[in-house]
């Protein structure tokens, strides 16, 4: 038995310490929110926090997950109000969606770690998720939303 | 009879002042001053055997293994090609990335099953921004002096650079993955000439 802490709950589960993170959230746990797209760490759809890091969760391993705190797309806020999310449903970002939920837990760490990135900071960032739509454009536009949103929320 | 005494008086005298000299000169040999010593460690120094074990050195570190974690760009290299990362992941200062791009949200501890799929280590990074340690480009002459330079080489003195050649990341190399060629020898190749170059001297090879 694995213990894994997901979205401040505590689960206990019976698989084997070499599955892929990403299953165990998707097919063990049932929190799908999170996809499979590469399955080789390229695209960055299995994005979710490991202690705070945007691991993909495709090429993760379970065993390194133990003892830490997983966030997926689900856990990110209370109410889908991370200002991320929030940016996301203004902008209207998404065409097909499929690879916007890594695409957010990425802009959510640097948000995190830069509250006023710039157009380089995101592209350095945000470099490493593809959107088969193309939709790079409005991820930009709403991240520098979301960065305005967290400042005021601050004040 | 007098010339003869006055010429032997010379004489004596001469031999006297000779025997002074010569006294002298073989004391002043005896002297620490003058005592060419003998430096163990200068004993050790050969430059030939230095530069010979370096041009083997120079192979290993310039091969894609090495070479595409000590690039003159803040992106790493990827490859047998050292083509540019894929993804464009920026160096930051220290070494491990940026935001959501940091080298250990893909690369594991431990390598990824798969062709061409992430290498792995627990400590996997770049050089930080402040030392680069750029190996991308040098030449043999340019890598051996930096490789010997504390303010270049990660604050090293030669007891830590003999060391580094067990460093996990530098064994790394020879454990790259699936779908990736190993460096041009084995790790106890390189190491015996690691550590050839480094005892005799260090040398750079000419330029």
């Amino acid at each position: 038995m694995i213990t894994l802490n997901v979205n401040n709950k505590t689960y206990q589960v019976d698989v084997s310490p070499d599955m892929p993170l990403l299953w165990v959230v998707r097919d063990t746990l049932g929190l799908t929110g999170t996809k499979f797209g590469c399955g080789v760490a390229q695209c960055g759809a299995c994005v979710l926090h490991l202690d705070g890091e945007a691991v993909r969760s495709c090429v993760t391993k379970v065993s390194r997950a133990e003892g830490k705190k997983i966030i997926t797309i689900e856990g990110l806020s209370a109410n889908n109000d991370h200002p991320a999310q929030l940016a996301w449903e203004e902008i209207d970002v998404p065409q097909c969606g499929y690879c916007h939920s890594g695409q957010i837990m990425s802009a959510a760490v640097l948000l995190r770690e830069n509250p006023k990135p710039t157009d380089k900071d995101i592209d350095d960032a945000m470099s490493g998720n593809i959107c088969r739509c193309g939709t790079y454009p409005r991820v930009r536009k709403a991240i520098h939303l979301a960065a305005e949103m967290q400042e005021k929320d601050k004040k | 009879m007098a010339t003869f005494l006055k010429n032997k008086t010379i004489s004596v005298i001469f031999l006297s002042l000779a025997s002074m000299v010569a006294l002298g000169w073989t004391l002043k040999q005896d002297d620490e001053t003058n005592y060419i010593k003998l430096d163990k460690a200068a004993l050790k120094k050969d430059s030939i055997a230095s530069v010979m074990a370096f041009k083997n050195v120079y192979k290993v570190l310039m091969s894609p293994r090495c070479v595409n974690c000590h690039p003159k760009g803040d992106v790493p290299l990827q490859g047998d090609d050292s083509h540019l990362h894929v993804m464009a992941p920026k160096r930051g200062l220290d070494g491990k990335g940026v935001y959501a791009m940091k080298c250990t949200n893909c690369h594991q501890p431990k390598n990824t099953p798969g062709q061409h799929t992430p290498p792995g280590n627990p400590d996997w990074h770049l050089p930080p921004a402040d030392m680069k340690m750029v190996f991308e480009g040098r030449t043999a002459h340019e890598l051996a002096k930096q490789l010997v330079d504390p303010a270049q080489n990660g604050n090293k003195n030669i007891k830590k650079l003999k060391e580094h050649a067990d460093d996990a990341l530098v064994l790394a190399g020879w454990n790259p993955g699936e779908g990736r060629t190993l460096p041009p020898m084995s790790h106890a190749e390189f190491k015996k000439e690691w550590l050839t170059w480094l005892n005799n001297g260090a040398y750079a090879p000419a330029k």
